[in-house]
């Protein structure tokens, strides 16, 4: 069930980035999606009840959550921040040469 | 092989060294970048003579045993992609020393194009799927910015299209790696191959269908090409000829081809999936392409059907097919640099993109109107060129395979790229000199330089193309034949 909402954020950000008319909001139909993705992974490597993967003195055979994900989203993380970055700094060059953010508006490329 | 690991430190140390030098003084930038991607070049040709001794090299990071560490993977494929992208970017550094003058921060270009060309050996290299993903980020995100560089208002139009599209990709495929992840618990490709082998499954296909939708969309494939015929354009001359000759294709083509070949397991549905997508972009392409007016616009239209034609010669999935395929992504950087650096020398003498305005330039510009002569000539296929190889290698594959209709259609559309290239020659170099540029003058030597040497690569591989497809195609096409056998080599090796 978690799953299928998980799936569902990421449609509203597929949503967002196809429909949306203006510059800002599509950057935020990507960053949901983003956000969806890193979700999905932290719940991959989630289970009930179990502990951080600290291994000391007494809990070697605790019942341990996968930390591979954890780390795989640091990093989606950090690659999502400079993606972001660099798209609002677009998105501001783009509003100062053509005064507007509405996609309908912004089209001097053809063909 | 220690060497392996200095194919992205070498890069990513220099990317960050030429920003800071730049600082100082400009001219120390530009010798920083050609010296860094000469050695890369000659790194890349050194490797041959070792890697046909022993086959294929694993460079263990940090000594962990794969599959729990990452590893680095050198096969022919590899080898071939790396050879390809480094060759091209030497060159297209040379050409930017005078090409780039005209922009300011001459430095900073460097630094993301060094950052671009780490990131693509780092896709070529890896053996793992998240450092994948990294290094595709670090390409890609270099390259929205390089398209944006000029910042004209078309120019950030353009990237802010480009990264849409790339960002919903990366999305896709960071996806597709956490079903892997959660279907097989390895990241390692070779493991996840092992594990994945005679499974079937309903999440196995909608993973393999979100890797071929991002990928596809990074490799500009007729539904997912929209992106394409307005970043390529924009960027500036030596950046497209990056972009379309080698970006296109380390991280969109050879992905494919190393996810589907080795991980995954070839069928005959994804054949027929390959095939008919690459069937559409040739077409498409081909047809859209005949149309423009505008120099680099029609370059990049082509540069989609000659990515469908490379599809197409994968999806038939026998040696002949293969070989011409992977004999073309070859030339396909080769002639398809050129044209575009072609098309930025003409724009860098007169000013303008228009064919219309355009006209009798190879009497002013002898270097470019020879070189784009024989890159049109190539592209189109005209035998002894390279280009007339590799597609006589895709259509003995189709044959071979018994697609007639494709093969007629491959021969057609090869037919139309000769039409399109006669047009761009017929009204840029051939004929009356076009009003207003009768003070049209030569570019900069270092400009022909990279020009020639890119038009001496389209003769050579024409001529010697026996000693070029034993030596570094077999192995590559030997690769994809071996298919998830691949992994058994990393494994045990």
């Amino acid at each position: 069930m978690l799953f299928f909402l998980c799936f569902a954020l990421f449609l509203i950000g597929l949503y967002c980035v196809l429909i949306k008319k203006n510059l800002l909001k599509i950057v935020m139909g990507i960053i949901i999606m983003e956000y969806s993705v890193n979700l999905f992974l932290i719940m991959v490597g989630y289970k009930a009840g179990a502990v951080a993967p600290i291994v000391t003195a007494g809990v070697e055979k605790a019942n341990f959550v996968d930390p591979l994900p954890q780390a795989l989203v640091i990093t989606a993380i950090v690659i999502g921040i400079a993606t972001l970055a660099l798209m609002v700094a677009l998105c501001m060059r783009v509003y100062d040469r053509y005064k507007t953010f509405d996609i309908t508006k912004i089209r001097r490329l053809r063909g | 092989m220690n060497l392996v690991p200095l194919f992205m430190a070498i890069p990513l140390g220099a990317a960050f060294i030429v920003v800071l030098l730049g600082r100082f003084k400009e001219a120390v930038s530009d010798a920083v970048a050609v010296i860094v991607s000469l050695i890369l070049t000659i790194l890349s040709f050194v490797l041959i003579i070792p890697l046909s001794q022993e086959g294929i090299f694993v460079y263990r990071m940090g000594r962990w045993i794969p599959p729990w560490g990452i590893n680095l993977v050198l096969d022919g494929l590899s080898l071939l992609m790396l050879i390809i992208i480094n060759l091209v970017a030497f060159l297209a550094i040379l050409y930017s020393v005078s090409y780039m003058k005209k922009f300011t921060a001459k430095s900073t270009y460097y630094g993301l194009f060094l950052l671009m060309v780490a990131g693509m050996n780092g896709v070529v290299l890896t053996g793992d799927f998240f450092n994948l993903f990294v290094f595709l980020e670090i390409a890609a995100i270099a390259s929205y910015a390089l398209v944006a560089f000029g910042v004209e208002a078309e120019e950030l139009e353009a990237s802010f299209k480009y990264m849409v599209m790339g960002s919903v990709a990366s999305v896709l495929i960071l996806f597709s790696i956490g079903l892997i992840y959660s279907l097989t618990g390895s990241l390692n490709m070779a493991h996840v191959g092992t594990i994945l082998q005679g499974q079937n499954g309903n999440l196995i296909s909608f993973s393999m269908i979100l890797f071929l939708a991002g990928f596809g969309l990074k490799a500009a494939i007729m539904p997912f090409h929209a992106w394409l015929p307005d970043a390529h354009p924009s960027a500036p001359a030596p950046i497209s000829a990056m972009l379309s000759g080698v970006l296109i294709k380390a991280l969109g083509v050879y992905v494919i081809l190393r996810i589907f070949f080795n991980v995954f397991g070839m069928n005959i549905q994804l054949s027929w999936i390959f095939m008919i997508l690459g069937c559409l972009s040739m077409v498409g392409g081909g047809l859209l392409a005949i149309k423009q007016e505008d120099f680099k616009r029609l370059l990049a239209y082509s540069s989609i059907s000659q990515i469908g034609l490379i599809m197409l010669g994968v999806g038939c999935g026998n040696y002949w097919g293969i070989l011409g395929a992977l004999f073309h992504l070859f030339n396909h950087a080769s002639f398809k640099a050129l044209l575009f650096l072609n098309s930025g020398a003409v724009e860098y003498s007169t000013g303008t993109r228009e064919l219309k305005k355009m006209g009798g330039l190879s009497k002013a510009m002898p270097f470019t109107g020879a070189t784009s002569t024989i890159g049109s000539l190539s592209i189109s296929g005209i035998p002894p060129l390279n280009g007339f190889w590799s597609k006589l290698f895709i259509i003995m594959g189709l044959v071979y395979a018994g697609r007639y209709v494709l093969a007629v259609i491959t021969i057609l559309v090869s037919v139309l790229t000769l039409a399109y290239y006669l047009k761009v020659q017929r009204y840029a170099f051939f004929g009356k000199l076009g009003e207003g540029l009768e003070k049209v003058k030569e570019v900069p030597p270092l400009m022909c330089a990279s020009m020639v040497a890119l038009a001496i690569i389209c003769v050579g591989a024409g001529i010697f193309f026996y000693p070029i497809m034993k030596t570094i195609l077999e192995p590559a096409v030997r690769v994809l034949q071996e298919g998830v056998g691949y992994s058994n080599l990393i494994l045990g090796g």
